[in-house]
């Protein structure tokens, strides 16, 4: 499989699911053509609703919709779908409405636009909320499969997409389970976790690693929320030390969930690698060298955590 | 005559909102009392409900987004059935169903969670749409403060809506009534932030407006009756009020926006609303036993 970006795999995949399951509809708030579900408008257009640039609105429809038994895709980027959060805490988490919310252009990987269409926060407040899980699929594969997982699930989701290319990571023969983590190397000197577009990097700053003598668990967390703490208390235990690479913010991602949950059930060390500060305009991969988050930024994280 | 009932229906919910609401020891009487009218001609004239099977698909939807007069949908929810009057009391108190705002997951019969205002019109868009892709003749009823269209995402809703679904699912199931009542938590609308001009405002949004005193239940069926026949798109309703109507020393007082009664005040707003005189008082109360009944519950509330 080439390399592609979680919304055009998203896009493709409700192209598909629409076909079989007539409840699909989705909501843009203009930015159809960047959400990828602009096909879908084209081939179902009585079940494809553009609200104009008014992203509270779009967010409140999608969730009358789920109450009589749609199932709606509200989406825009991350940044904008998220900033809504209000409308997102009581019309979708509080009723418990049945909708799934698509964040595509997550992190500071989209570069050149800046901070203000950057989505880095977006984990950070969705987890604070009761009811709604957290997904985000690391390559074509696993988001095609957890697209169709989320028409499926009974309650509120969000999915966090990317907009650039995301090389595959997962086996041919995977199927995405909610709430389960995927083993993608084993070790045993240190877990390090990434999720969506940094699970690649993970890999490959392990194989850095390997060659300087350090053995990292690889493990990719698609399900943020919830944690597969199974998987989690199982690595941590055997390595003794947990580092998480994400494209968030380091406060309240994927590395303070992980942090939140070790330090009930099972104290360890823990190096959460993610943004910091603002983002800013740039080229992805100068971005993420900058913020520590390429494979080599990575490796040196860990290294330096492991203080080797 | 169907007036006559629905005011005698109307009055008997005044009376259960003043008694929750000294009973909870806060909450708004204020919008309760200007909205309950609208409610009871919504409840008891107009909307297709089943209270024993309130999930039924085809049930008309009544979103009351101006979710801090939950009081007066309680006492309506009551009446038509869905749970015992007697749960009024334990509103705003721990393990209830009747939180202090609307909680859909909580209590069957309310349809959208609200209280966090300018949320519900989106909703009552999203469930008007949902019912015309799913065939149903069901029609939705969204009851909007005057305060509340100062937030912004109504004004997103209000573009909106006529346009939504245009042409094969255009949303003319749904009904938004304005409880026009003139008042805030602050202060007089006018004073806090004026939203006129009102029906010109709607009316330049592509939505037929009708305007009517939302005491009268012969102008609000009528406004409804005409709204039915609308079948290009939403209609909207102002619904002029009067915050606190019914109970003299809260009408048109800002003060009563979010205060409860003590429960002396209430038994007196309770005589006002009935329209006994103090002086006929006593006599009337061995007359009406389920008056009565509230009465000496409040008045043992109050020597607590």
């Amino acid at each position: 499989m080439p390399a592609k970006a979680s919304r055009a795999a998203f896009g493709e995949a409700l192209l598909d699911l629409g076909a079989r399951d007539e409840r699909i509809v989705t909501l843009d708030a203009d930015l159809s053509k960047s959400t990828m579900t602009v096909n879908f408008a084209k081939r179902y257009p009585g079940r494809a609703f553009n609200l104009g640039i008014a992203e509270s609105n779009m967010i409140g429809v999608a969730a009358g919709l789920a109450l009589t038994g749609r199932i709606p895709f509200a989406c825009s980027f991350a940044c904008f779908i998220v900033g809504r959060f209000e409308t997102i805490r009581i019309s979708v988490a509080y009723t418990n409405a049945n909708l799934k919310i698509v964040g595509t252009h997550s992190g500071i990987a989209i570069g050149e636009d800046g901070y203000s269409q950057m989505g880095i926060e977006d984990i950070a407040c969705i987890r604070s909320l009761p009811n709604i899980g957290i997904v985000q699929p690391a390559d074509e594969l696993e988001t095609k499969q957890a697209i169709a997982y989320a028409v499926e699930h009974q309650g509120p989701l969000y999915l966090r997409l990317t907009r650039q290319n995301l090389e595959p990571v997962c086996p041919p023969d995977y199927r995405f389970q909610y709430g389960r983590w995927l083993v993608l190397r084993k070790g045993h000197d240190v877990t390090l976790i990434g999720s969506g577009g940094t699970v690649f990097n993970c890999v490959e700053a392990a194989k850095r690693l390997e060659a300087d003598g350090i053995s990292a668990e690889v493990i990719n967390a698609a399900c943020i929320k919830p944690l597969d703490e199974e998987l989690l208390v199982q690595s941590a235990g055997k390595t003794g030390h947990v580092v998480t690479a994400e494209d968030h913010a380091v406060a309240g991602g994927l590395g303070g969930a992980v942090a939140e949950f070790l330090t009930d059930v099972l104290p360890t060390p823990i190096k959460r690698l993610g943004v910091h500060g603002f983002g800013e305009s740039g080229d992805a991969k100068g971005l993420y060298a900058k913020h520590g988050l390429d494979p080599a930024g990575i490796a040196a994280g860990v290294k330096k955590f492991l203080h080797r | 005559m169907a007036e006559v009932r629905l005011e005698s229906i109307a009055r008997e919910c005044r009376v259960q909102i003043l008694r929750m609401l000294a009973h909870a020891g806060s909450g708004h009487p204020g919008g309760s009392l200007s909205v309950i009218d609208i409610l009871t001609t919504l409840y008891f004239g107009r909307v297709r409900y089943d209270a024993k099977r309130p999930d039924w698909p085809d049930r008309d939807r009544v979103v009351l987004s101006k979710g801090h007069a939950v009081p007066a949908l309680y006492a309506v929810l009551a009446k038509a059935g869905y749970f015992p009057e007697r749960a009024l009391i334990t509103l705003r108190k721990l393990g209830s169903p009747l939180q202090g705002h609307p909680d859909r997951t909580a209590l069957p019969g309310i349809e959208a969670a609200t209280g966090s205002l300018g949320q519900g019109l989106s909703i009552s868009l999203g469930l008007a749409l949902g019912l015309r892709l799913a065939g149903s003749s069901a029609r939705v009823y969204c009851v909007l403060g005057d305060g509340e269209t100062q937030e912004g995402q109504v004004w997103e809703a209000a573009m909106s809506a006529p346009k939504l679904g245009q042409p094969d699912y255009a949303l003319n199931n749904l009904v938004v009534i304005l409880d026009y009542n003139k008042i805030q938590l602050d202060n007089f609308v006018k004073k806090v932030l004026d939203i006129e001009p009102v029906t010109a405002k709607w009316q330049s949004f592509g939505w037929p407006v009708i305007e009517i005193d939302g005491h009268d239940i012969a102008q609000i069926t009528k406004a409804l009756d005409q709204a039915e026949a609308t079948t290009v798109g939403p209609t909207f309703i102002v619904a002029h009020t009067v915050k606190g109507k019914g109970v003299s020393f809260m009408e048109n007082d800002p003060e009563w926006h979010g205060k409860a009664p003590k429960p002396g005040e209430a038994i007196k707003a309770i005589r006002e609303v009935l329209g006994i005189t103090e002086g006929a008082w006593e006599d009337y109360l061995k007359t009406d036993s389920a008056t009565r009944e509230i009465v000496t519950e409040l008045s043992a509330l109050e020597k607590k």
